[in-house]
């Protein structure tokens, strides 16, 4: 660790990993509800689990990217934070309206949630992902303006490079688009035409250019490849990035009552989509072949190269399968989309967040790199938690097939809930999968509790 | 080049926003939205996080049926007295909670789906079981 004020990610990537846990809990109280209905109901309904699963996903995902941020910046632009106070100050905010609005979801019927939290009197809640009572959205407004004016400034005292620059459009971009959560019209069609300037430009669009950054940043430095290579692949992948994402909006625009031109659009631009993912691949493992240093971190290498192969395959490959209009007309809304969602958010911004995590948490604790036992426990979390992660998504590809064939294809199309029956080996084996990735992921967190470190100097 | 490109392509994408506003008064149903039993209808599926368990125009969660085109798979009768009866309470079927809606309320929720139902959306879904 160069400079002190870095030290100000620590708490954040704690916090984050705490989220994780609480993330993974309720996905598994879910999964359990698709094959046994009435499990914990009425206590904790679906739609309740599902929005701790989400919401603690995202909340998590902005702690990791703003410890990421906290870390990157002042090492990047070589000075120290702009006021690691005002960092700290925010983090206990974020964390305090996180937690409340967790157990404002749990103890209180959303309902009511709403009235006490002012829904009336801007109605944004119960759309999804974007649950959040009026207030809480108001807080990560102002938390997230905050974090961006302590880490511009940073920069603007500072070095500036490609790195630091695109985490900073990036971060800027998420920003900005958040604010259509405030804008709800009456009409269905423009509430949900919006909505996903705020969900796809994030996801696939401005969250990438903090991937990219992030990646790019942790493989200068365990790489030791000139910082001219490394920025220009950074550039190529973002433009790519923006070039397809803005305009593969359009596949979420085929049946939502937009014009039908958009399936085109839709069809076209996001069938390029996979490409920065795969140049994102390729960077990775490029890199670390043309690696001038070997780095003691081991780990974090691991987690570098399998952001860049499981992206590709959960954003890339995954989204492939079900973004083109005709093949969409028949998958949209299944279990298609719930397997290509698995994957992607775990490949791509999980993973980077991780990377990030593990490369920079031994620092922060005094040593190059963990010693070789919590090394290997760690890579022993990467497996489980990945291949658990490819058997989800494997089992509910399958699921959904199966669903769209006897619900929209087959002669004599069965109901929903019939269909839903006809699947439920695939939830089971894809609750079991579950299960593994909890145990991965208790792993992993285990493999930071084994003393002792790395004597290299990195 | 990412400049140039981001602006260049959203600057597009403005554009097809700019010409989808203008179309989608021919697609939208938006006439229903006088009538303020949908508007109020709207906010109910809101506030209850009916998008925590059901799709709506394939968006949503994939717990429980697509509602976009429950009023034409159903009826008004049937869905009000379907909310109405919940929880089944049936072992091991998945549970739907009871909101306690009024009869006023449960009028407005069937005029939201009705309006809903009434979008253009390119023949989507494929059938009616959605």
């Amino acid at each position: 660790m160069q400079y002190k004020s870095q030290a100000v990610s620590k708490p954040y990537f704690i916090a984050a990993m705490g989220l994780f846990v609480a993330q993974i809990l309720f996905g598994l109280i879910m999964g359990l509800q698709y094959v046994m209905g009435d499990f914990l109901f009425p206590h904790i309904p679906f739609n309740v689990a599902r929005m701790v699963h989400t919401n603690a996903l995202i909340v998590w995902l902005l702690m990791g990217f703003m410890g990421a941020a906290y870390y990157l910046i002042p090492e990047e632009s070589e000075t120290e934070l702009f006021s690691p106070k005002l960092a700290i100050a925010l983090f206990w905010i974020f964390l305090v309206a996180a937690a409340l609005t967790v157990v404002g979801y749990l103890l209180v019927p959303y309902a009511t949630l709403a009235k006490m939290t002012g829904n009336d009197l801007l109605p944004t809640m119960g759309r999804e992902f974007l649950e959040q009572p009026l207030i809480t959205k108001i807080g990560i407004v102002v938390v997230a303006l905050a974090f961006l004016f302590n880490i511009t400034m940073t920069v603007l005292k500072g070095r500036k490079t490609a790195i630091n620059t695109v985490l900073l459009v990036g971060l800027w971009g998420l920003a900005i688009f958040f604010l259509f959560s405030f804008y709800n019209p009456h009409n269905v069609v423009r509430d949900k035409f919006y909505w996903w300037w705020v969900v796809h430009l994030w996801v696939e669009g401005v969250w990438e250019l903090i991937l990219g950054a992030i990646l790019a940043f942790v493989l200068i430095k365990i790489t030791g490849v000139d910082r001219e290579v490394i920025e220009k692949w950074l550039y190529v992948i973002i433009t790519l990035t923006l070039v397809t994402g803005i305009l593969g909006t359009g596949h979420h625009y085929y049946w939502i009552g937009t014009p039908e031109y958009w399936q085109w659009f839709g069809s076209i631009f996001s069938a390029l989509e996979p490409i920065p993912f795969f140049a994102m691949t390729l960077f990775a493992f490029n890199m670390v072949n043309r690696r001038r240093r070997e780095h003691p971190n081991k780990a974090a290498t691991l987690w570098a190269l399998g952001t860049g192969v499981m992206a590709f395959l959960g954003a890339g490959v995954w989204g492939f399968l079900h973004t083109l209009a005709p093949v969409n007309f028949y998958t949209h809304g299944t279990q298609i989309t719930a397997a290509h969602g698995h994957m992607a958010f775990y490949g791509a911004y999980v993973m980077v967040v991780i990377t990030m995590i593990s490369y920079a948490m031994p620092l922060m604790r005094g040593r190059a790199a963990n010693s070789n036992k919590a090394q290997v426990v760690e890579m022993w979390g990467f497996w489980l938690m990945t291949i658990a992660m490819v058997f989800i998504t494997l089992f509910l590809t399958a699921a959904g097939i199966l669903q769209v064939w006897l619900q929209r294809v087959a002669a004599s199309p069965m109901s929903f809930m019939d269909a839903q029956d006809q699947v439920s080996m695939f939830y089971w084996m894809r609750e079991w999968s579950g299960v593994v990735f909890l145990i991965g992921l208790l792993v992993y967190i285990w493999s930071f509790f084994i003393p002792g470190e790395e004597k290299a100097k990195a | 080049m990412f400049y140039g490109g981001t602006i260049f392509f959203f600057l597009v994408f403005l554009g097809l926003t700019y010409n989808t506003e203008q179309v989608l008064p021919k697609r939208d149903n938006r006439a229903a939205l006088a009538d303020p039993a949908v508007v109020a209808g709207k906010k109910l599926w809101e506030t209850n996080q009916c998008i925590g368990c059901h799709s709506l125009l394939g968006e949503g969660a994939y717990f429980a049926p697509e509602l976009g085109n429950v009023y034409k798979r159903r009826g008004p009768e049937f869905i009000k007295a379907w909310i109405q009866a919940q929880p089944t309470g049936a072992p091991g079927r998945r549970q739907m909670p009871q909101f306690n809606l009024t009869d006023k309320q449960l009028d407005e929720l069937v005029a939201f789906f009705k309006y809903v139902g009434e979008i253009d959306t390119a023949k989507w879904p494929p059938n009616i079981e959605g």
